[in-house]
């Protein structure tokens, strides 16, 4: 398998010589990264080429990397029947870049499209309908996104005084609580906070 | 003079006893035709993927329940291989067999309930009357095994959570000697039955590309002549070394996706009883105790075994960075988890890949030219769950 996956390697490396930033093999995996803006030549040739038929587009599932500039990360997952193997193909770009939609090579890609506009806001150029999938109508954020929180802004209920379903902002009884396992032992984040701002306070 | 004709729109769902959960189709209906169908999904949308990154790895496990709900554990199994493969460990041989046992009930509890409700939306209803005595005999078996019918949790990573009974072993052995005649009684009422072939012979035709097009996976793709199943052609677990057909169908209708999956019942039959056949004894979860718990004697004894009972619990265990895609053939097709690790102990990120998306967003493509009462025998024969759709 493993070596099978070197001479995929190697051929597409030799035919997409100038297309390709890197390609990387892991957990008998194979990676490859492109620029964005290849990315529907990259694709038409990976389905139509004698050698690969990558017929079928699993999924596209977005990625967010709030600290790096290239923002996003969007990965392409193929696989072909006939050579019985898979392929992952994973762009990265900014926050405001429109990225190619490949609807008109894979049809399936549709609903892909629309679901990581609807999670992290990326948007496609030529896609023929992009709306939200999953959220709710008039529905506002992304919630994938990592600075979306997990209890979101808005919840909804019934009003019996109303009758009908309101929104309204969101109220808890208490905060999610996000544990800091990182070092246990050494005390959590604002134990340590507190023993540097102790040690800050002797010295001064 | 030329008479207009104006073009009706109809809502089918979200609440509709066939519309198999929480969809809501838009229908665009010239006279009984339908020309357009515009499927609005998200219903029963809740964040799944963003509360999986919330949570440690085995606190993640029970959230793949919820998704296909009628072949729980199936799902759960492709969030453990992706951990074990970041992991890099292997699992005890007899928890595999006890895995594979388990998938298998799946499969047939979805296609029961699949085969029994798509005879219910086409008028018949004595199927899913018998077909649900069984369902409830193997959910009596998930929970003999994991404590509960439905959401089980008991695939772990590196293992299953605990051993099975002697006793069910016995009586899941009985239960596939009787449950053919089931099949045959079920097949009976439907095979030849002419209205059920007049609803679904020649209907909701795929042809092969098609398929392939719409990424469609499992029954779907196996009933248009595709021989694609992940079981054999990507094995995972012990699937290689048992004796199974994967039934293709023909022309690629309804009927045929039937066909398969009566089919397949039969073959899953036949896995389970290889299973029970060569059940080795041995651990069920990896040995591995950074992993794994430890058993509650052990926690009476060792000191050890307290602090990484401790740490399991609380923690949980780190897995290296990476990211990796398993499938495997859930009885809807291929279900995906694409996991991203950065090295701590919760996933980075975990998209889960359902096979009733792709399949219902070629819902416009199937029905088209068809008439309206085709919707339900199109939508039934498509196995849609709306846990994993919306996820």
């Amino acid at each position: 398998m493993l070596a099978y996956l070197k001479k995929l390697e190697k051929l597409i490396n030799s035919e997409l010589s100038s297309k390709i930033q890197s390609s990387l093999i892991e957990n008998n995996e194979l990676l490859i990264e492109i620029n964005e803006n290849d990315l529907i030549q990259v694709v038409q040739f990976l389905k139509s080429d004698e050698k690969f038929k990558f017929r079928q587009l699993i999924d596209i599932a977005g990625v967010d990397y709030p600290d790096e500039e290239r923002r996003f990360r969007l990965v392409y997952l193929f696989l072909s029947h006939e050579n019985n193997n898979r392929l992952k193909l994973s762009i990265k770009f900014e926050i405001n870049q429109v990225i190619d939609s490949i609807t008109k090579i894979f049809p399936s890609a549709n609903w892909m499209e629309r679901e990581v506009f609807d999670m992290y806001g990326i948007k496609f150029k030529n896609h023929p309908d992009l709306r939200r999938i999953l959220t709710d109508y008039g529905f506002k954020g992304h919630p994938l996104r990592k600075d979306f929180p997990l209890t979101g802004f808005n919840e909804v209920r019934y009003s019996e005084k109303e009758k009908k379903v309101i929104y309204e902002p969101v109220k808890l009884e208490q905060n999610y609580r996000n544990f800091d396992f990182e070092s246990p032992w050494e005390g959590t984040e604002y134990l340590k906070n507190v023993k540097k701002m102790e040690k800050d306070g002797k010295k001064n | 003079m030329v008479k207009k004709t104006k073009s009706l729109n109809l809502n089918f769902g979200p609440q509709h006893p066939a519309a198999h959960g929480v969809l809501r189709l838009i229908l665009e209906l010239d006279g009984e035709v339908v020309e357009k169908a515009d499927p609005h999904i998200g219903l029963l949308h809740r964040g799944t993927e963003k509360l999986i990154e919330q949570k440690t790895y085995t606190q993640a496990l029970p959230y793949f329940d919820r998704l296909d709900y009628v072949a729980p554990m199936n799902q759960e199994h492709a969030f453990a291989l992706a951990a074990e493969k970041l992991l890099k460990i292997e699992v005890p041989i007899r928890a595999k067999y006890i895995r594979v046992i388990f998938c298998e009930i799946g499969r047939i509890l979805s296609h029961i309930l699949n085969v029994t409700t798509q005879a219910l939306d086409v008028g018949a209803l004595t199927p899913s009357l018998w077909g649900f005595e069984e369902r409830e005999t193997l959910m009596t078996f998930y929970e003999r095994a994991s404590g509960s019918r439905l959401h089980a949790n008991y695939f772990r990573t590196g293992g299953v959570h605990q051993d099975i009974p002697l006793k069910l072993i016995e009586d899941i052995e009985k239960f596939c000697k009787s449950f053919p005649k089931i099949i045959d009684d079920l097949e009976g009422l439907l095979t030849d039955n002419r209205i059920f072939k007049q609803r679904n012979v020649e209907i909701g035709i795929v042809k092969k590309q098609e398929a392939l097009d719409h990424s469609f996976s499992g029954v779907m793709l196996r009933g248009s002549g595709v021989p694609w199943d992940l079981r054999r052609s990507q094995p995972y677990e012990i699937y290689n070394e048992l004796d199974f057909k994967i039934p293709i169908g023909k022309n690629g209708d309804c009927y045929d996706r039937y066909l398969c999956r009566i089919q397949e019942m039969r073959e899953s039959v036949k896995i389970i009883l290889q299973c029970i056949e060569r059940l080795p004894k041995g651990p069920v979860k990896s040995i591995d105790g950074k992993i794994s718990p430890p058993s509650r004697d052990d926690l009476k004894q060792s000191m050890e075994a307290l602090i990484h009972h401790f740490k399991l619990f609380t923690e949980g265990y780190r897995v290296p960075k990476g990211d990796v895609y398993t499938a495997v053939e859930a009885p809807k097709g291929e279900f995906g988890v694409y996991l991203i690790s950065d090295g701590s102990n919760k996933p980075y990120r975990c998209k889960i890949r359902a096979p009733g998306f792709s399949h219902l967003q070629a819902m416009d493509y199937l029905i088209r030219g068809h008439m309206l009462a085709d919707v339900p025998a199109v939508l039934g024969s498509l196995d849609i769950v709306f846990g994993e759709v919306d996820r």
